[in-house]
């Protein structure tokens, strides 16, 4: 358990420390704040969106240790030392990452509220099985829900930046 | 009339990519819960934990000692006036005044530094009740001597409708076959993923509210109202709009309260629903009580038709009344029946209010109406495609009501639709447990009336030329709430100005900044702000090319280099642009860049400014609630699905399903079928799955995504999205029509035909779930076996 403090009502404040996109963040935080508030209150990082606050939606997906979890589930004190990637650090600068450029080339999004998750949960998938199956892709894909697109779009642009990546 | 798309457009009917595509990719794009402003505040409702009570008593006194509370409003803090969506049926308070009519309902707002204290603050708030009766369903509500909700509403009745065509009693005594069919439609909900948020903040007595909407207009028209303040000291915008399918057109208290408090307290207020309460919002889709009687000829024309609807409200009018008036408006757009008898109640209930959802009042009658027909078409002998294609609406028509319908291609997207998916093959062939259905629709593109009375137009639109010509700036208010209006609108301007898309930059959805429009409802933005935009650009073309004559004469090049001009003086009209290059049409390789005209006008004229204007004018129709139902243009629509059931557990699964829309010129394809894609998923959803449900004391039982069951990506199945490619739609901007709201309307209907001919039960009412399908093969086997 990372170091605390106690402030004057008596409530326990965590020092974080986390590597998030490749920049090393230290902040103190409540035992009951969210790793999803976190990244967007303390940090600005409002690319991770709030949707459910439930673990049903997915649109706050981000990767832990390149694993996708749905931010709204975690707590900010469980990621002390820990890596964390979100939406913010998929692209290279204005250089953007394959499944970015397929979502865009496919009109994979409608609204984009979850985009951010939709792209974090397709490129853990790809990090992990470079050659999925549509199959594959519709389990990976099935946390994050959306409402506009129907999926054939997104599961088309996941399938083609696999593709893409291949060669 | 046919006319093919102008193969030489530059950007209409091509899949360019969205405007938003880069900010909505990496996570930059903002939507109105990502804005911060200095020195914000935070707020939330307090709401009703009773379905129907008088209040007594709101004790806030502890939640105010909480250190961090700012401010805690109710009734007496705010004005009384009451406010609606329907002008004829004003009926809703900004909080509630002594009386609370769902589990929900406003009653106040608590104000504090961070979200946290917010919470905290509102289990500090006491509320005391004196409970009454309570009538949850349109029955109870009906019940003679039934608790009154409203006193303007006796019998609980909000809306009632009457239309006679022709003499349908007659017609029915005359048919080969008469058939009577009754089936229910459930309370649905729009269930989009960004939760409404509000943010007020003022600045003396002008006030901002940024709000994610579907309309910036009729909320500052509704706020200003209320909160008697002209429009003009009012701005309303948007950021990016995380959807709406219908759930972001009412104003909320969040709206109301983010201006009320952010001025009481002079910091900016924001105001959020977390997603428990976006269903307590509601103003999803009514659950409709639907009754069909049908009499046909012998090859299955449809002769006569009566329909009786009755919808469950909910608390408020909101879009209701329209709600009930699409119930049965539309249903001649599509088959032409000389008598038609409709009849539609609307019952308020203590539940959260109903209203628009993807389709509006239409696609539940349309399930009902397209399952009765292949049950008539059963017992006649007939299939189910040429059931339809004989009742099928021709181009150029009028309907019984008086619409004017010009394209209309149902027909033809019947006969692509049966022969893409294998129709024949199938149809009766799949074996039990296997299913084919087919189901048509469509929709109107943007309601012919404003939703309050008004001359206003219904779009203007606005292209200012940066000073240079390196950018053009488009401006609208219309919304783009996922569907991609702004994009299209983008591709409309650059085509109208012959000036790169690539350049043209978006401005949407701000009141003081852009030009009006009613904004995201009634599929209408793709015509109407599609219009404006591309007259804006046929004004900035006009003196793009006035500019370029003078230029040309100018330089004395016109005079040397060409013979046609003779002895006649250069005008406008032997000029043209196209992609950012002005040249004489008869000698093209004189030409001119439009960014060099365009500095040279801004130099000797001033700003370069396209201004455009429309209005659908006076539209067909004069029977009473007319205005429901007309339109400029309609779509249509033919969906088939195909499924497998599990006789064993009744596991419904959707394995391939067809669209075929007449939609017009496709402005943008890729983004078109996207629509396509989203809507038969709503549609599938609805069918199988979704449901709103309530316990007996009102109270929401599944807010949320895990019980409240919303297709994933596994549940999708492939959609074959294809359009009747010799639709074009004299009334719309270069031949569109719309597609979002129309392609949900077809969908149930072919996914319950579908299952129909899996397991041979009719299923009448929706969802319908693997429990009812499982029960109806059970009571089928037990009949069997008798």
């Amino acid at each position: 358990m990372s170091n605390f403090i106690v402030d004057k009502s008596g409530i326990k404040r965590y020092l974080v420390s986390v590597k998030i996109n490749g920049s090393e963040y230290t902040r103190v935080v409540k035992a009951n704040t969210l790793l999803v508030n976190f990244l967007r209150e303390d940090l600005d990082l409002i690319g991770t969106k709030k949707g459910c606050e439930l673990g049903d939606c997915g649109c706050c997906t981000v990767m832990l240790d390149g694993k996708p979890v749905n931010s709204c589930l975690v707590l900010a004190v469980d990621v002390d030392g820990r890596e964390v990637t979100t939406i913010e650090g998929i692209a290279n600068g204005e250089e953007l990452d394959i499944v970015q450029e397929k979502f865009i080339e496919h009109a994979a999004y409608q609204c984009g509220y979850c985009t951010s998750g939709m792209i974090i949960s397709s490129r853990a998938l790809l990090n992990e099985n470079p050659s999925p199956t549509e199959h594959e892709v519709r389990e990976a894909i099935a946390g994050n829900l959306c409402r506009c697109t129907g999926y054939v779009n997104i599961v088309e642009a996941v399938l083609a930046a696999a593709e893409a990546e291949k060669k | 009339m046919s006319v093919k798309v102008n193969k030489d457009f530059s950007y209409v009917g091509k899949s360019l990519d969205r405007n938003d595509s880069f900010l909505k990719t990496t996570g930059r794009a903002q939507y109105t819960a990502d804005l911060k402003f200095p020195n914000m505040l935070y707020g939330k409702l307090i709401r009703s934990t009773v379905a129907h009570a008088r209040i007594i008593n709101i004790d806030t006194s502890e939640a105010e000692k909480l250190p961090g509370v700012k401010a805690i409003i109710t009734a007496k803090d705010v004005p009384s006036m009451k406010w609606g969506l329907s002008p004829a049926r004003f009926d809703e308070n900004i909080f509630a005044i002594d009386k609370v009519l769902y589990v929900g309902d406003k009653i106040g707002a608590v104000c504090a530094v961070d979200e946290e204290t917010v919470y905290k603050a509102l289990k500090l708030i006491k509320v005391e009740y004196e409970e009454l009766p309570a009538v949850l369903t349109w029955q109870e509500a009906a019940k003679e001597g039934a608790p009154q909700i409203f006193e303007e509403y006796p019998g609980n009745v909000n809306t009632e409708i009457h239309h006679k065509f022709g003499d349908p009693d007659a017609a029915l005594k005359e048919a080969y076959y008469v058939r009577t069919d009754r089936l229910q439609g459930q309370r649905t909900y729009h269930a989009f993923i960004e939760n409404h948020c509000s943010i007020g903040m003022w600045d003396g007595d002008k006030a901002t509210l940024y709000s994610s909407c579907q309309s910036v207009h009729y909320l500052q028209y509704h706020l200003a109202r209320v909160l008697g303040m002209k429009m003009g000291d009012l701005r309303v915008l948007k950021t990016h709009v995380g959807a709406g399918f219908g759930g972001k057109l009412d104003p909320t208290g969040l709206d109301f309260s983010a201006l009320i408090l952010s001025k009481m307290l002079g910091q900016p207020v924001k105001m959020f629903y977390d997603h428990e309460e976006t269903f307590l919002n509601g103003h999803g889709r009514h659950a409709i009580t639907m009754e069909l009687t049908t009499g046909v000829d012998k090859n299955g024309k449809v002769l006569a038709h009566k329909f009786k609807a009755i919808l469950d409200g909910g608390a408020y009018t909101g879009l209701g009344i329209a709600s009930t008036y699409y119930a049965g408006s539309l249903l001649g757009v599509l088959y032409p029946i000389e008598n038609y008898q409709f009849d539609a109640y609307r019952y308020v209930t203590n539940l959260p209010p109903c209203g628009a959802q993807r389709g509006h009042g239409q696609p539940q009658p349309r399930y009902a109406f397209e399952h009765h027909l292949d049950l008539i078409g059963e017992a006649i002998g007939v299939d189910p495609i040429d059931m339809r294609l004989v009742n099928a609406r021709k181009n150029n028509t009028v309907t019984t009501a008086g619409y004017e319908v010009k394209s209309y291609h149902l027909g033809k997207a019947n006969e692509m639709a049966r022969d893409a998916s294998g129709w024949k093959e199938k149809r009766g062939k799949l074996g039990l447990g296997r299913g084919i259905g087919v189901g048509n629709g469509g929709f109107v593109t943007g309601a012919g009336f404003c939703q309050y009375r008004t001359d206003l137009p219904h779009s203007v639109g606005m292209i200012k030329i940066y000073d240079d010509g390196t950018r053009a700036f488009v401006y609208s208010q219309a919304v783009d709430i996922g569907q991609g209006s702004d994009t299209v609108l983008l591709q409309m301007a650059a085509e109208a100005m012959g000036y790169p898309y690539e350049k043209c930059q978006m401005y949407a959805g701000d009141t003081d900044l852009t030009t009006l429009d009613f904004g995201a409802y009634a599929s209408r933005q793709t015509l109407m702000a599609g219009w404006a935009v591309k007259r804006a650009g046929e004004d900035v073309k006009q003196k793009i090319l006035e500019q370029a004559v003078e230029m040309f004469r100018e330089s004395g090049r016109i005079k040397e280099g060409w013979a046609y001009i003779g002895n006649r003086e250069l005008r406008p009209d032997d000029l043209d642009c196209k992609e950012g290059i002005v040249f004489v049409k008869q000698e093209p390789s004189l030409t001119l860049t439009f960014e060099e005209v365009a500095r040279r006008y801004f130099v000797t004229k001033g700003v370069l400014i396209g201004r455009g204007w429309y209005h659908p004018g006076k539209l067909g129709g004069n029977h009473k609630g007319a205005a429901v139902g007309t339109s400029p243009a309609y779509s249509s629509a033919t969906q088939i699905a195909e499924v497998k059931v599990d006789l064993e557990t009744g596991q419904i699964e959707c394995v391939d399903t067809w669209d075929v829309h007449d939609s017009g010129t496709i402005i943008n394809p890729k983004l078109f079928h996207g629509q396509v894609h989203g809507a038969f998923s709503m549609g599938i959803g609805e069918t199988i799955w979704e449901e709103v449900k309530f316990d007996d004391k009102g109270k929401l039982l599944n807010g949320n995504f895990s019980e409240y069951r919303l297709p994933t990506a596994l549940d999708m199945p492939p959609v074959l999205s294809l359009t009747v490619e010799d639709s074009w739609e004299p009334n719309g901007p270069y031949g569109l029509k719309e597609v979002g709201e129309g392609a949900t309307t077809p969908t149930m209907g072919c996914v319950a035909n579908a299952i129909y001919d899996a397991i041979g039960v009719s299923m009448t009412e929706l969802p319908i779930t693997y429990e009812k399908v499982w029960r109806a093969l059970k009571e089928k086997r037990e009949k069997e076996q008798k």
